[in-house]
């Protein structure tokens, strides 16, 4: 993918609670446009990653270059519950383009109609939808996804990709998605990433003949090349 | 995609009308449920003081007490009473309010607030206020002072703690994601701190609400030259339990009123709140 405009450059970055090294010098490169997947098993430090490109935790040694602040869909929506929909989306920036920019976004997922709404009427899926566009409204260069359907039941999260698919295709930000579903990375990212004990330890580009056919002979390859990696499968 | 949204306004009125219509008549008969004890008590109350030997002194019959409510009202006493002794809470709630309010919100947001103040309070919070009120009339006499300060001082620790209470109890992963969402420190206060602790500080209003009252009675029990309290206790000395008894109905409506007027506004400022707002 294009390489020349970074959304975001780590380089060197260590992390440690205590004597615990969470992030022993890991670098990372995402451009604009790019969708990339990190994989690996609870605890592993992936989430540590993401929370420290957001900038919500300090690190002890590294650097890291971003465009612009990187917009976070959390795992939970975390929507304020006594804000209207369209309040949420609209967080932090003022009424007057804010009201205009929420509707759009709303519209992008689907929820046009429920600019009114309380978040405590919508469904899980619905939440997350609004987390969406409350991400997109501030046109990120650099979007952070950390694990964000993995509360959502099979079918909405299937749908979710597609929706996903269609909003990065459109606003084109480089995209980080922290996950530890290897069909959900495959589906989504043109990169994955398999990150092991505070390093990432092996990249994967995605074929888009295994993204467009979950069931298809290359989706099936790297899904096993992938569950190898994170140790999970003994071969058949 | 637009499915689950179909979906969620189905499954908003899943109830069969047949049903509804069954349950408005048990519902009617549950509204009036309630009230039948509290009639039939007084009915008691108003047939043994009428025929039954209950002494006019030890208490008076309910039509008694409403005809001396009509003509203290006509005579024009017992409204300047009732309006001074309104003023009183009223002031009070508004000083100890504030103090309470601003203490609280100074210890919920700094540790250095706290570990400066909170102590202090709660040992304060210890003593119960209307033991200092010997020491109160010392200090400003029987005028309006010494009542309106035990009110603030009655009001100030329930709203002080709940608001406390309210800004700690406030969502870390909502103060991250406005802190990633780029909100400055003003907007993150008023946007997502203080909404998410207005269920706590609205339960402190009305705990400080029965407090005031509470406090209002007894100073004007003790010291007072007019009031509600004042009047109760002028009564007193001519064995008039009429005017006690309507004291203490208008010290209990006027507690119920509070009260309603600050259930009416967590309906209000909580609407969002799914124990609180009604159903949208």
């Amino acid at each position: 993918m294009s390489a020349e405009q970074p959304a975001v450059v780590v380089e060197g970055l260590r992390r440690a609670y205590g004597s615990r090294v969470i992030l022993r010098s890991l670098d990372l490169r995402i451009a604009r446009g790019e969708f990339v997947a990190l994989l690996g098993e609870s605890g592993c430090g992936k989430t540590t990653l993401l929370r420290a490109i957001a900038g919500l935790d300090q690190v002890d040694a590294g650097r890291i270059e971003k465009s612009g602040r990187p917009a976070v869909v959390f795992q939970e929506h975390r929507l304020l519950p006594w804000e209207c929909l369209w309040r949420n989306v609209a967080l932090g920036l003022p009424d007057d383009p804010g009201r205009k920019l929420a509707q759009a976004a709303l519209t992008e997922v689907g929820l046009a109609d429920r600019l009114e709404d309380w978040p405590r009427n919508l469904s899980g899926g619905q939440a997350q939808r609004v987390a969406l566009a409350r991400a997109l409204v501030q046109k990120p260069n650099l979007l952070l996804l950390d694990e964000p359907f993995a509360a959502l039941d099979a079918l909405t999260r299937i749908r979710m990709h597609g929706l996903v698919q269609q909003l990065v295709a459109r606003h084109r930000p480089g995209v980080l998605l922290v996950t530890h579903d290897v069909d959900e990375a495959i589906a989504l990212a043109d990169r994955a990433l398999i990150m092991r004990n505070g390093l990432i330890v092996a990249s994967f580009d995605v074929p888009q003949a295994a993204r467009n056919h979950r069931a298809g002979t290359d989706a099936a390859a790297l899904r096993e090349t992938l569950l190898d990696q994170l140790g999970v499968i003994a071969r058949a | 995609m637009l499915d689950d949204a179909v979906y969620a306004v189905a499954a908003r009125h899943p109830e069969p009308t047949h049903a509804k219509a069954a349950g408005a008549a048990s519902g009617m008969w549950r509204g009036v449920m309630p009230w039948l004890a509290p009639l039939i008590l007084v009915a008691v109350w108003e047939l043994s003081a009428r025929f039954g030997g209950l002494s006019p002194q030890i208490l008076p019959a309910p039509s008694k007490v409403v005809l001396t409510a009509v003509k203290l009202t006509r005579s024009g006493e017992l409204l300047p009473d009732l309006a001074i002794s309104l003023l009183r809470a009223a002031a009070g709630f508004v000083i100890g309010g504030t103090i309470g309010f601003t203490l609280g919100v100074a210890v919920g947001f700094s540790r250095l607030a706290e570990a400066l103040l909170d102590r202090s309070v709660q040992m304060l919070r210890a003593i119960p206020f209307l033991a200092v009120l010997p020491l109160v009339i010392v200090w400003l006499g029987i005028g309006e002072g010494a009542k309106i300060f035990l009110v603030a001082l009655g009001v100030s620790f329930p709203i002080y703690i709940n608001t406390v209470l309210g800004i700690r109890q406030v969502d870390p992963k909502l103060l991250e994601l406005g802190h990633v969402t780029g909100l400055s420190s003003l907007q993150l206060i008023r946007r997502i701190v203080l909404p998410g602790a207005l269920p706590s500080i609205l339960t402190g209003v009305r705990y400080a609400l029965a407090s005031a009252w509470l406090a209002l009675v007894v100073a004007e029990s003790i010291a007072a030259s007019s009031g509600i309290g004042f009047l109760a206790m002028d009564a007193r000395e001519f064995l008039r339990t009429d005017v006690i008894v309507l004291a203490i109905v208008i010290y209990a409506g006027i507690g119920v009123c509070a009260d309603s007027a600050a259930r009416w506004l967590e309906r209000r400022l909580l609407a969002w709140h799914p124990n609180y707002g009604a159903r949208s």
